[in-house]
């Protein structure tokens, strides 16, 4: 709190159902992303860059796993004095009993105890599954400068696509005048990425009444974004222009994950200034066989090549054995391509084998194949 | 466990590695890419629940006092457990005075001072892993006065040369340690790892320095083989020894070799070091690897053959790299030749279309050179 007098709060409880197999056990935050990384490590770090020293992470669905993960908070040098990263699962109370947190704004109304404790001026709210670099500290010098008790983080998307958004509609000075969710007629092409920093003495006395709100659907786009516009509060869009992904489906999972193989990525991953932190694994360098032979790899600690790999990104232990292509694929940790299989434009999960001689997907499929469970081998 | 303290060592000042050791003492050495030599022994150690572990440092301590930190990085419990650095101020007299023994009285009072009844002593210069727990308990069941550790190899002529190296009568009692000279194939080669009580180890440095002001503990050990009930026990496994410029190069290529580098990492006995949160390396069109190992954080677009790269290496367009170690942030520009080559951190390789030497002598690129 020391930093910045803002608190960070991420909403990582959703499950992430469109991701099928890879989050049937795990929650959306704790999918495997680009080589060694997990999604929530990007708001992790980008707080941990910007200067925030409290991070809470709300967490419903399947959190064990993603519990123990963001418990370890060195992991992101957020374990200073006065600093932590605090995992906020729904908990029983003494005069409500148990509650699940009924949507996005509950989970921070029910955890207005936690946040006072530090009584921050701002509140950043942060989703757990979207990829990008951001200085939230920037974003909060705007927020001051406009003397806004919200600010939205938001980014231009093309027009013809606008209605898929939640969408903004600012006036010249940037002010938000409206705002429009997935509407038919769009108004603007300014996507809220779910990024908002408040004032909380504001935010905190609208959720105490929405809170008591019978027909709240306790959201942040549905009621609490509509109650600050209702109520004549003074709202900015914030514009954001670099690279922002929303990993919700296997084919745009994928799709971040091959972005990364490009000379100029736009993400930048080894930017010295900005580095995105996660858990360190204790294994060798990528190891390449005699027989290896690559064209375009992201790769990383633990792989082992000795067959070829052609546009794919490699996860931590992945393995490709000699005489195996995989192209266009994503191996997630511990995947393992035997002898002679060919794996093409796939995303084969965590530990699964695809086993020898085996062929899994296919060049001119429609969309990317899930691997899930090991393919047996041929013989 | 705890019922044994570890003791890391620095390497002898029998060893000297030229170019490389002018920047940091032996135990800094980068190896396979992301780790350093002393990352071996402390996770050994770690991995054994020997959770007091005292580093002895001589040389410029900036790289390694870095790179240890408090110790976390090792799983050390961050209560109960420690690890210790201790300077040994060698000055400028003779070389022949900068002995482990002057070390250890040197920090005599911090070594009285640990309550485990046993130590564990073991080199930072040589490249293996070990069970310690399982070490101790077959010292303690023997009855020994001192276990020593050796490896059986027939490189000695080759390999370990001026490492210590002992005779075994059948009973694996040790009977002579004498340097090894190279004049023979097959040797036990002394992995320098000791284990024995406190109580003896305190007694043997103080008569050490009584009888000689230059005996090492290994010397001085030999002279009372009669004395004592000395024992070996016979490592299996990797193990390599940094003893000098061309040992350095040939381990940092023996892991290349599938079987080695298992041998040497087994998934059940991490081996720790401080992770840079570099990403994961990129290689772009153009680039061929093989037989190689290569860390995170590079970016590659050439040929590499037979190498290992570090952390954060660039190595450019038609480039080739063969036969080489390349050490963290090093580069080697688009259509330069290099072969037979250490390249130290930060070098940068770009107005010379070709460095190459000769295999057996492999050549040294000084720390952030350009060339």
């Amino acid at each position: 709190m020391s930093q910045n007098n803002m608190l960070a709060m991420i909403l990582a409880g959703g499950r992430g159902s469109r991701l099928k197999d890879l989050t049937k056990k795990i929650a959306k935050p704790a999918v495997s992303f680009g080589g060694k990384y997990r999604i929530i490590d990007f708001p992790l770090s980008n707080c941990a860059n910007s200067g925030i020293d409290v991070v809470g992470i709300l967490t419903q669905y399947e959190s064990v796993f993603l519990n123990s993960y963001v418990a370890v908070a060195r992991r992101w040098g957020l374990d200073m004095k006065d600093s932590g990263v605090f995992v906020l699962p729904p908990r029983e109370k003494a005069d409500e009993g148990f509650n699940i947190y009924r949507g996005t704004a509950d989970a921070i109304s029910q955890n207005i105890d936690f946040i006072d404790n530090y009584n921050p001026e701002y509140l950043l709210i942060l989703s757990g599954d979207h990829i990008y670099k951001m200085d939230y500290d920037e974003m909060l010098n705007y927020h001051k400068e406009n003397k806004a008790e919200l600010t939205v983080a938001v980014r231009p998307v093309p027009m013809k696509e606008a209605s898929r958004f939640g969408l903004m509609v600012t006036d010249e000075t940037g002010r938000i005048t409206e705002f429009q969710e997935k509407p038919k007629e769009p108004k603007s092409n300014l996507a809220s990425m779910g990024i908002y920093i408040f004032t909380w003495k504001t935010l905190r006395k609208v959720l105490m009444a929405d809170m008591k709100n019978p027909d709240s659907s306790h959201d942040f786009g549905n009621d609490v974004i509509p109650e600050f516009l209702a109520a004549g509060k003074k709202m900015v869009a914030y514009n954001f222009e670099g690279y922002w992904k929303d990993v919700g489906t296997i084919d745009s999972l994928w799709e971040s994950n091959m972005d990364l193989l490009g000379k100029n990525s736009e993400l930048n991953m080894n930017d010295p200034h900005w580095k995105i932190y996660t858990e360190d694994a204790s294994m060798l360098p990528a190891h390449f066989g005699p027989e290896a032979s690559v064209d375009r790899a992201y790769i990383t600690q633990g792989c082992v090549v000795d067959g070829e790999v052609k546009g794919s990104v490699l996860f931590t232990g992945a393995k490709v054995k000699a005489g195996a292509k995989v192209i266009d694929t994503v191996l997630m940790p511990g995947a393992v391509v035997e002898e002679g299989a060919v794996v093409t434009r796939a995303l084969v999960a965590d530990g699964v084998t695809i086993g020898k001689g085996a062929v899994v997907g296919s060049a001119d499929s429609e969309n990317i194949e899930l691997v899930a469970k090991r393919v047996k081998g041929v013989e | 466990m705890a019922k044994a303290f570890g003791i890391v060592t620095a390497a002898s000042n029998r060893f000297y590695v030229e170019g490389l050791q002018d920047y940091r003492p032996i135990a800094a050495f980068s190896v396979f890419g992301r780790y350093r030599l002393i990352d071996f022994p402390i996770s050994s150690m770690s991995n054994s629940n020997i959770d007091r572990i005292f580093v002895f440092i001589n040389g410029n301590p900036r790289s390694l006092v870095r790179h240890l930190g408090s110790g976390r990085l090792y799983n050390i419990n961050a209560k109960r457990g420690r690890l210790e650095l201790l300077f040994h101020e060698e000055g400028t007299t003779n070389q022949i005075y900068h002995t482990d023994v002057a070390a250890f009285l040197d920090n005599l009072e911090h070594l009285e001072r640990a309550t485990e009844e046993y130590v564990v002593i073991a080199p930072s210069n040589v490249l293996y892993t070990q069970n310690y727990d399982k070490l101790l308990n077959q010292h303690i069941e023997s009855g020994a006065d001192v276990t020593l550790l050796y490896q059986k190899v027939d490189n000695a002529d080759t390999a370990f040369l001026g490492c210590q190296a002992l005779t075994l009568n059948r009973q694996k009692g040790v009977e002579t340690i004498a340097s090894n000279m190279g004049n023979e194939k097959s040797k036990n080669i002394f992995l320098d790892t000791y284990v024995m009580k406190k109580s003896l180890f305190l007694d043997l440095i103080h008569r050490a320095k009584e009888l000689s002001s230059v005996y090492q503990l290994s010397r001085m050990l030999s002279t009372v083989t009669g004395e004592l009930d000395i024992r070996g026990v016979q490592h299996k496994g990797y193990a390599a020894a940094i003893t000098d410029f061309k040992s350095f190069y040939d381990a940092n290529l023996s892991l290349i070799d599938q079987q080695a580098s298992e041998s040497l990492f087994d998934p059940a006995w991490p081996i720790y070091t401080r992770t840079t949160d570099s990403c994961p390396s990129q290689l772009f069109e153009g680039a061929s690897v093989k037989n190689s190992l290569i860390s995170n954080g590079c970016t590659i677009e050439g040929t590499v053959e037979n190498s290992v790269i570090g952390r954060g290496v660039k190595i450019g367009k038609g480039a080739v790299v063969r036969n080489c170690v390349l050490l963290a942030y090093s580069s080697v520009a688009d259509g330069v030749h290099v072969e037979n080559e250490v390249i130290d951190k930060w070098a940068s390789i770009i107005h010379a279309d070709e460095v190459v030497s000769d295999a057996a002598h492999p050549g040294y690129i000084r720390r952030s050179d350009t060339l």
